[in-house]
């Protein structure tokens, strides 16, 4: 333990703590703008420097190591009007624009503006002038509304291990952007926007879809469906003011109703869907030889990570189509026969945590139906804008269901918003059709968790299932290696591409961090307990829609319509 | 090399051929002209005068009898090209092809010095043409560069006779490590790379971190505009470097070193190329030197070429081959350095420093220089001095006799006004500092820092503001952009001081400035921009009033800046 002093405060902490550590034991607040805790320690900023007696210049507390006998002062006038300076320095480099900024009132840029009481900027020199890009379907870059605090770097780099972003210049010109200065859609970039979640400003948001989805509603023509990911009911809450955790389904249904959808389905039903074919596929390889391990295919950004970092390794991915586009092509085809209306005049909206969607419902192969499948995308940051735009207290509407039958669903499609969650899932429903016996506990607890790779072994009948479950694709990239090298003897790999899974979506409300997808993955499983159903197969629609029109799991329309392939993209340089 | 007497017979054997260089002449050779090979001599054309005199000296048949040898920068490169002939000690100056036979058929023939190429001091009727006469050289200590009158830099043998690798033998067989590093503590050596920390501690805490293997970096990169300390030394006694480097490597537990040179120096990575071969050739790098169990070697590697790449923790992630940019100490290198491991990082000066230091002793070494920084340093002249070029001067000598008698005054009858010293972002001293005995401390109490060496002169037609936007206009270009203080602080202050020197400052400026520069002091990431203020600070220290006539009279007394209409 190491002893120092903070404010006059005698603390105690462990050696190796930092000294902004030090200091929230204490509670004393020192500011922060480039830190974020796990992610990106590097002391760029300046804000949150400190006064350490003896000290030849001021101290970062977020990145300097606590000593034995420090004497820290974190508010002398000296040091609140040194970290005033810096920040008034920023906010000389930044675009005014708060008013019509994404983050506006969501800005840890803006809140350190307010806090600090800066009512002047004394500097009217040159600014960033860097263009925007929007190349991409899922994000938008404006350099100019950078920091250049490196999050997005770290967890692009470190967490992701895309590598997609780099700092190029330097002094004043310097620019966070992909390397070479490509646009983010012509590169690597696999759009999970883990970016966008840690930018402390509006540097990089998602790509704002809003208005196109109004647009549908005023349009009388359209038959306006949506459908809301798992993980979306633990988050939107958040997203209109609720405490993290918060379960907010029957409240979401409710709003999106009263947005004017004409009907509001559920992207669980076809998370039930999808462990019926792949399911099925994985049976199907295990006892006819196919390709092994097989990777489950729902997590576009990790789709799109294969085909550039391990295009050889595609065969082992599902050819299943996410539950979101698996959604999207029957919206089309059996719903709309079903209700009789023109696929053509249906405008297919879908809510997820998720950016990389966006980029996936475009993708050529999304077009089974003879239509796009799924027109837009909304982040749940994006719904929850929509909410406020009109006006609507979510908090306080009576819940409402889902519609019949794209709304009916099992606790194991809601679990697939949990890393392990699709594992889950797949393996309450492999073990009882494999078996044929009821699973006493349909817990599966060792696919629960934060942790970044998993691993277990599940007897299923006389065959012991090997699987692993990683999210981060950092963490999947360990997996991936393993594999390359001849050294994974895996049945079944469950990978997502965010931390935590897609609860912890670059689509997710912002703030997230480890201690808020904690309290969503809580809220997942507690809603997966209150369902009367937990296992796919017992899905009564999923099991209509077999036998009004898809036949059997892997026939001849699942192939066409629920199915997919991939295509090997390499990286550039 | 397996042995002190290996070293010693090469030693002798070689001090016998090169007799003639002090003085001795030889019965076999008719004279050895060192002809100096530093940059400025090589950009006033000395190779040509090599040429001639070659051409000269085989026309005349005395090719065998007669070595020329192309040493290090020896100093006064305004004179360049300026070359020594032994055994007579003789100092050319200014050069010219067309003097090539001159010299051969007059003074290595006859034994007539050519008179009209001798030095004259300033003043002075009559030449004086013995190197060690000239007041210029006589005022210097040369420890650093105390090979570069005398040996051929691509000639290992010619080290080892002038009792190079003696002290890397005495380090492995009669020292302990422990023992080199008090050695080195107790000479008081500090870092010459411009902090000036006590490179004997470094050492130390270094020794004692935890994590193997440990490493040896030489920092090379020399980034200050218009410095070439680091170069000479690097160019004219490569081995003195690599010898200092092995011998921390045994003090510290390390096999391996790097060097780190900038691309810019293709002279200075080619001659230690070589003398890292030859050194691997002696047996002084590689396995069991000396027969002690020490093994040893040295890996160089390219700068990219960015000022701030200098910085200690920018060098070694640029070593790795990342992108050099500062990151917050602690850790130190000493405990996290290349690969994280523990690591000694010198630059060039310091490492030249240590054979000495081993060889003669802490306390030969401590008595020279002040009570707090001990030995010589190498300073760059440039700007408005007569004597330009590089001079080696022992610690606590004034900067009056720097200027006016090594340095020679001021051209042109004109007024001293002030000497810059410590690189770009070090501060503007006035006359009434001129006797400031020069070290670490003193300098920085004046507002300015010894930085790596550079001293700028300055006088009476330099406009202080736009000398102040001069260095800032390069520390903005060069910030690496990590953190915001320096990145858009000494953008801002650019822009202020720009305004200033274009007529159109406002009231107020002067203390914004100097706000800015606090700020940006006490809150920069590295010492580049805890640096960067110091040349707007004093000069606004010691010229406030060029400020305010800049921005209440909208005047430029020198007329150097122009004001808008
Ligand atoms: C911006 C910047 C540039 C630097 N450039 C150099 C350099 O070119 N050469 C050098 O030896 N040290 C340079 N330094 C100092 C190094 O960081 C380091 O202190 C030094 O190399 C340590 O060696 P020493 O203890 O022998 O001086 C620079 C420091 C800064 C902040
Ligand atoms: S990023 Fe933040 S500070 Fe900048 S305009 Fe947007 S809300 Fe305002
Ligand atoms: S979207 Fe994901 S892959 Fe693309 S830049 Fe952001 S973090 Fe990197
Ligand atoms: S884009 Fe955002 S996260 Fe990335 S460096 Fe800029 S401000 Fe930071
Ligand atoms: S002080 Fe300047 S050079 Fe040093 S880290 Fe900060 S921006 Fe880079
Ligand atoms: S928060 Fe500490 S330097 Fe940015
Ligand atoms: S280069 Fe010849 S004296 Fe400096």
């Amino acid at each position: 333990m190491i002893n120092l002093t903070i404010d006059n405060q005698k603390v105690a902490i462990e050696e190796g703590s930092t000294i902004l550590d030090a200091a929230q034991i204490v509670g004393a607040k020192i500011p922060t703008l480039c830190y974020l805790k796990e992610i990106n320690v590097i002391g760029a900023c300046r804000i949150c420097m400190v006064e350490v007696q003896g000290a030849r210049t001021f101290v970062p507390a977020c990145v300097a190591p606590v000593a034995e006998g420090m004497v820290v002062r974190t508010n002398t006038p000296s040091v609140i009007k040194a970290r005033k300076l810096v920040l008034e320095l920023i906010l000389s480099d930044h675009p005014m624009e708060c008013l019509t900024c994404v983050r506006n009132q969501n800005c840890e840029l803006q809140t350190l503006a307010e806090e600090f009481g800066i009512s002047e900027i004394r500097f009217d020199g040159a600014k960033t002038e860097y263009p925007i890009d929007d190349s991409s379907p899922a994000l938008i870059r404006d350099p100019r509304k950078c920091v250049l605090c490196r999050r997005c770097i770290s967890v692009c780099t470190n967490v992701q291990t895309v590598q997609a972003l780099a700092a190029e210049n330097r002094g004043f010109d310097t620019l966070i952007a992909p390397a070479f200065n490509d646009k983010l859609a012509d590169m690597e970039c696999v759009q999970c926007g883990q970016c966008s979640l840690v930018c402390p400003t509006g540097a990089i948001v998602e790509k704002d879809d809003v208005d196109k989805v109004w647009a549908a509603l005023a349009d009388p023509k359209k038959h306006v469906l949506v459908q809301t990911a798992p993980a979306t009911r633990v988050q939107l809450g958040e997203a209109v003011g609720a405490e993290p955790g918060s379960i907010f389904t029957g409240q979401m249904v409710a709003g999106l109703r009263r947005l004017g959808f004409d009907k509001v389905f559920d992207t669980d039903f076809t998370a039930d869907l999808t462990i019926l074919e792949e399911g099925n596929e994985l049976l199907q390889r295990v006892t006819q030889g196919g390709t092994l391990p097989m990777i489950t295919s729902c997590s576009p950004g990790w789709i799109k990570f294969c085909e550039h970092f391990y295009p050889d390794l595609l065969d082992h991915l599902s050819t299943c189509k996410s539950p979101q586009q698996m959604f999207g092509a029957l919206a089309k085809t059996y719903y709309a026969k079903k209700e009789g209306v023109d696929p053509a005049d249906i405008y297919s909206v879908s809510i997820m945590p998720c950016t990389a969607k966006k980029y996936e419902c475009q993708r050529p192969e999304m077009f089974s139906s003879g239509y796009q499948d799924v027109d837009v995308v909304l982040t749940s940051r994006e719904l929850g804008r929509m909410f406020k735009q009109a006006g609507l207290d979510c908090s306080n509407l009576p819940e409402e269901e889902y519609d019949a039958p794209l709304g009916i669903s099992t606790g194991a499609g809601e679990i697939f918003g949990a890393s392990g969650g699709v594992m889950e899932a797949a393996l309450r429903t492999v073990y009882e059709v494999v078996t044929g016996q009821t699973l006493e506990s349909v817990d599966f607890e060792v696919c629960r968790g934060l942790t970044g790779v998993k691993e277990a072994t599940v007897q299923v009948g006389d065959l012991p299932v090997k699987v692993a479950i990683t999210n981060g694709l950092g963490n999947a990239r360990k997996v991936l290696d393993k594999i390359r090298a001849g050294e994974a003897d895996y049945h079944f790999i469950e990978v997502m591409t965010c931390p935590g899974g897609c609860i912890g979506g670059g689509g997710s409300p912002i703030p997230t961090n480890t201690n808020i997808r904690l309290k969503r993955i809580d809220a997942t499983y507690t809603e997966d307990e209150r369902m009367v159903l937990r296992k796919s197969h017992e899905n009564p629609a999923v099991t209509a829609l077999y036998e009004e029109f898809l036949e059997k799991p892997l026939g001849h329309k699942s192939h066409k319509l629920l199915h997919t392939h991939y295509t090997p993209r390499g990286v550039n340089k | 090399m397996k042995s002190l007497d290996e070293l010693a017979k090469i030693r002798e054997n070689r001090r016998e051929a090169l007799k003639i260089r002090e003085g001795i002449p030889s019965a076999t050779e008719k004279a050895h002209v060192m002809m100096c090979g530093g940059a400025g001599c090589i950009s006033s054309k000395c190779t040509d005068v090599v040429d001639a005199m070659k051409e000269s000296l085989s026309k005349n048949g005395i090719a065998d009898q007669v070595q020329i040898i192309l040493t290090g920068c020896m100093g006064p490169c305004d004179m360049g090209p300026v070359a020594i002939v032994y055994p007579d000690a003789t100092f050319y100056r200014r050069l010219k092809p067309k003097d090539a036979e001159a010299i051969v058929e007059e003074h290595i023939m006859k034994g007539n010095m050519v008179q009209r190429l001798l030095y004259r001091s300033p003043g002075a009727k009559e030449p004086t043409p013995k190197v060690d006469d000239i007041d210029l050289f006589a005022k210097q200590k040369k420890i650093v560069l105390r090979n570069n009158f005398y040996i051929d830099p691509t000639s290992i043998e010619d080290y080892i006779a002038n009792n190079g690798y003696a002290a890397l033998g005495k380090a492995l067989v009669e020292m302990k490590p422990e023992g080199i590093i008090e050695e080195v503590k107790k000479s008081g050596l500090r870092g010459r790379g411009g902090a000036g920390f006590s490179s004997g501690m470094k050492w130390g805490f270094t020794a004692n971190a935890k994590g193997t293997p440990k490493y040896v970096v030489c920092n090379g990169d020399e980034g200050d505009p218009g410095a070439f300390m680091d170069r000479s030394v690097l160019e004219g006694d490569p081995h003195s470097v690599i010898e200092g480097m092995a011998i921390c490597g045994r003090a510290i537990g390390a096999e391996q070193g790097y060097i780190y040179v900038r691309a810019e120096y293709p002279l200075a990575i080619e001659r230690l190329d070589y003398a890292i071969k030859k050194a691997r050739e002696y047996g002084l790098l590689g396995n069991d030197i000396f027969g002690a169990g020490f093994n040893f070697d040295i890996e160089i590697r390219i700068g990219a070429g960015a000022f701030v790449c200098g910085e200690e923790t920018a060098l070694l992630k640029s070593i790795e081959g990342k992108r050099g940019e500062p990151r917050p100490r602690p850790p130190f290198p000493a405990n996290a350095g290349v690969w994280g491991k523990p690591t000694v990082l010198n630059n060039v000066e310091t490492w030249a420093n240590i054979p000495e230091i081993i060889l003669k002793g802490a306390d030969w070494y401590a008595a020279i220089g002040t009570e707090k920084s001990k030995g010589t340093k190498i300073f760059a002249l440039a700007g408005r001095i007569n004597n330009t070029g590089i001079v080696e001067v022992p610690m606590g000598t004034t900067l009056r006799e720097i200027v006016f008698e090594i340095g020679g005054g001021i051209p042109r009858k004109k007024q001293f006004k002030a000497v810059q010293t410590g690189g770009p972002s070090g501060g503007c001293i006035p006359a009434e500092h001129l006797d400031t005995p020069i070290d670490y401390e003193s300098l920085g109490e004046i507002g300015s820092m010894m930085g790596s060496g550079g001293m700028i002169v300055m006088d009476e037609d330099t406009c202080m503001v736009d000398i102040a936007k001069f260095f800032l206009d390069f520390v903005v270009d060069e910030s690496c952009g990590k953190c915001s203080p320096c990145r858009i602080g000494t953008k801002r202050m650019y822009e202020i001081i720009d305004r200033i020197s274009n007529g159109e400052g406002r009231e107020g400026d002067i203390e914004l400035l100097i706000e800015l520069a606090n700020t940006i002091e006490s809150t920069a990431l590295c010492g580049l921009g805890q640096t960067a203020p110091n040349p707007v600070l004093s000069t606004i220290r010691y010229f406030r009033n060029e400020y305010e006539e800049h921005i209440k009279d909208k005047k430029c007394a020198c007329n150097v800046c122009e004001f808008k209409e």
